[in-house]
């Protein structure tokens, strides 16, 4: 089967429909994670549409019943992987690797998965439904999702443990993982990077969403993080800061040369893109409709969409 | 008894020549932690992790899950305190097989309280699909590496290094959720289960207890979960005034926890004596001296076993010093 392409076009109008769609299940569910899907629709889009090279989706493209917690008698059961291509128990080591940090975008990677033709329409609709694969916040289990990833800081080792064992092994797949701004906060942020750097993961690539905002308030002033690109720098690391609304930008951003060391991509977001009807809220980090006021401004905006 | 050294050293490269999907990964601890030779060796599946044991977890997390099967070392207390979240959320929950090899178990360091993985059993007890093994000689630490490999999950050991007597033969290896019967009688007075290094303090004890005439079954226990040993049971059953345990760090969730829980579920209706740390910290000094200061030693298990039998047994700390001294002149 001929990989899919998708244009830059096809692009944006997927991360207008990811951003539409989570408004919608905001306005359904009485809350969601909406400024996330705001400032990472491209990034997320990009990811999986253009820099990413996965396989084709091996995930039942319907919303399955959660399988169980993994343990000896349970480690067969299906993978969100399985949806990036990536089969653990019969692995292409060709293909790249998606590893989510910041699950609490859960709703992103589910809608970014329907835009790919990788899940179901309907499979959102037991999008945090008690029961199902497709959690608020995701975990292994859940469409897209390769680990864990609740607890900040993990999943950048984690999927950095991963570029090393591929580096070792000789494997030609990239192991890309995303962030939020905000976990980097984060000790064992550090604690890889620094490792990553001494390794030398040149098959390694983060993706920060800077949006600037964490559940508090603005990240510069819950705990300043910047200047990012020289802290990355003088860490050993490649680092460039691009738009993270700009598609060609994001996916540039990837080619990036970085002999001998892992690469940051910085994308540089705002957390209300493209939805102005959450612009004067602050915080930002888990969007309430719990009035009949809101609910009505929500659902006008939804509907001119 | 036979003092061997620097068992674990031989049998990581042992394990390291027969699986080569094994890795070594190393806190800084590693010329502690007996793997200096492996590095030397197989610098190329020997990972210089940094002192920085969150990333090392979940770092190994992501090599066992394309495959490798890393071994990581450090002090047992940086291997659960330091890391339970990264223990749990990257290995725990997933089911992957890491192999966490925690040394100087207990007050086995004079590293004082920050060295000392005194309530870690209990701990990691509480962790679903983990495996503990409690170290107590030379012959376990040359089978342990092996049953940890063929463990289907993660596993937890608290490991003995340098000079550690051979107190089992060395043909006779530890088994998988087994205890070791080191003595058993028809009709018991008291059963003593002991772990890790207390089984010599154990076993110095129930050499005095025997020469007074007091019938006693003992089980060295070194795997600490799962517990389900039958045998262990059986003890408790016989056993006319009751049950104690002396175990190797706090009695709160350990090896006396375990045998409560285990007592509790068959209904056996015993009195039960815990000898280990009474639910506080220790502070830094040798071990003999800790375990008598923290009355973790053969005399408490001795006073002990006088109180379920409402006796006085007359049994001297000289009796005692003479018998392991005669042990250790034997090397």
């Amino acid at each position: 089967m001929p990989k899919k392409t998708f244009t830059d076009k096809q692009i944006a109008k997927a991360a207008h429909n990811v951003r539409k769609r989570i408004l919608g299940l905001c306005i359904e569910r009485g809350g969601c994670y909406l400024a996330q899907a705001c400032s990472s629709a491209e990034i997320v889009t990009s990811l999986y549409m253009k820099i990413l090279n996965l396989g084709p989706s091996l995930g039942n493209p319907d919303a399955q019943p959660f399988p169980g917690v993994p343990g000896p008698k349970n480690m067969d059961y299906p993978k969100g992987s399985l949806y990036n291509g990536y089969d653990s128990k019969n692995p292409d080591h060709n293909i790249d690797r998606l590893f989510v940090s910041c699950c609490h975008y859960a709703s992103v990677i589910y809608c970014t998965l329907v835009e790919a033709g990788r899940l179901s329409e309907r499979a959102i609709e037991k999008f945090n439904v008690d029961g199902w694969n497709m959690e608020m916040i995701g975990a292994e289990h859940s469409p897209g999702f390769e680990n864990t990833a609740g607890s900040l800081g993990q999943t950048v080792s984690i999927a950095a443990g991963t570029a090393h064992a591929y580096k070792m092994k000789g494997y030609k797949g990239k192991i890309y993982c995303m962030l939020s701004d905000g976990e980097l906060e984060e000790g064992q942020d550090w604690e890889c990077f620094q490792a990553a750097a001494f390794y030398g993961l040149d098959n390694f690539i983060v993706y920060v969403d800077v949006n600037h905002q964490q559940l508090e308030g603005w990240t510069k002033d819950v705990m300043n993080t910047e200047p990012m690109i020289e802290r990355m720098k003088a860490f050993g690391w490649e680092a460039v800061e691009v738009d993270g609304h700009d598609i060609k930008a994001l996916a540039a951003a990837a080619k990036t040369p970085h002999k001998g060391k892992p690469l940051m991509v910085l994308c540089q977001t705002n957390p209300d893109q493209d939805m102005p009807i959450i612009s004067k809220l602050m915080p930002k980090h888990f969007i309430t409709v719990t009035d009949d006021a809101t609910r009505e401004e929500y659902t006008k905006f939804y509907k001119s969409m | 008894m036979k003092l061997e050294l620097n068992r674990h050293n031989a049998n990581i490269l042992r394990m390291a020549e027969e699986h080569p999907e094994i890795l070594v990964l190393s806190a800084d601890l590693g010329s502690s932690c007996e793997i200096k030779e492996f590095s030397k060796k197989y610098p190329d599946r020997y990972l210089s992790m940094g002192i920085a044991e969150q990333n090392m977890c979940s770092w190994a997390a992501g090599l066992a899950r394309e495959g490798y099967r890393p071994f990581i070392h450090t002090f047992s207390v940086f291997l659960y305190r330091r890391i339970l979240d990264q223990l749990e959320m990257s290995v725990a929950y997933p089911n992957l097989p890491v192999v966490f090899c925690g040394f100087v178990p207990g007050i086995t360091t004079p590293g004082g309280v920050t060295h000392q993985s005194t309530n870690d059993i209990g701990v990691v007890r509480t962790v679903p699909n983990f495996a503990i093994f409690d170290i107590g000689d030379a012959t376990e630490i040359d089978s342990v590496l092996d049953i940890a490999y063929n463990y289907n999950g993660p596993v937890y050991i608290r490991q003995l290094r340098k000079a550690v007597p051979r107190l089992f033969p060395a043909d006779k290896p530890m088994v998988f959720n087994r205890a070791r019967v080191i003595s058993k009688e028809k009709d018991a007075d008291v059963t003593i289960f002991s772990s890790s290094i207390c089984t010599e303090e154990a076993l110095r004890a129930t050499v005095a207890l025997k020469n007074k005439g007091v019938k006693v079954n003992h089980l060295h226990v070194s795997t600490l979960k799962p517990f389900t040993d039958p045998q262990v049971v059986n003890a408790c059953k016989n056993s006319k005034y009751g049950v104690l345990t002396i175990e190797n760090g706090t009695v709160v969730g350990g090896l006396g926890t375990c045998v409560a829980e285990l007592m509790a579920e068959k209904g056996i209706q015993k009195p039960l004596i815990k000898v280990g740390l009474q639910d506080q910290y220790a502070h830094g000094a040798s071990k003999m001296y800790l375990l008598e200061h923290y009355h973790m030693d053969a005399m408490t298990l001795i006073k002990g076993v006088e109180k379920l039998m409402g006796v006085k047994l007359g049994i001297k700390k000289q009796d005692l010093q003479e018998i392991r001294f005669e042990d250790f002149t034997a090397v």
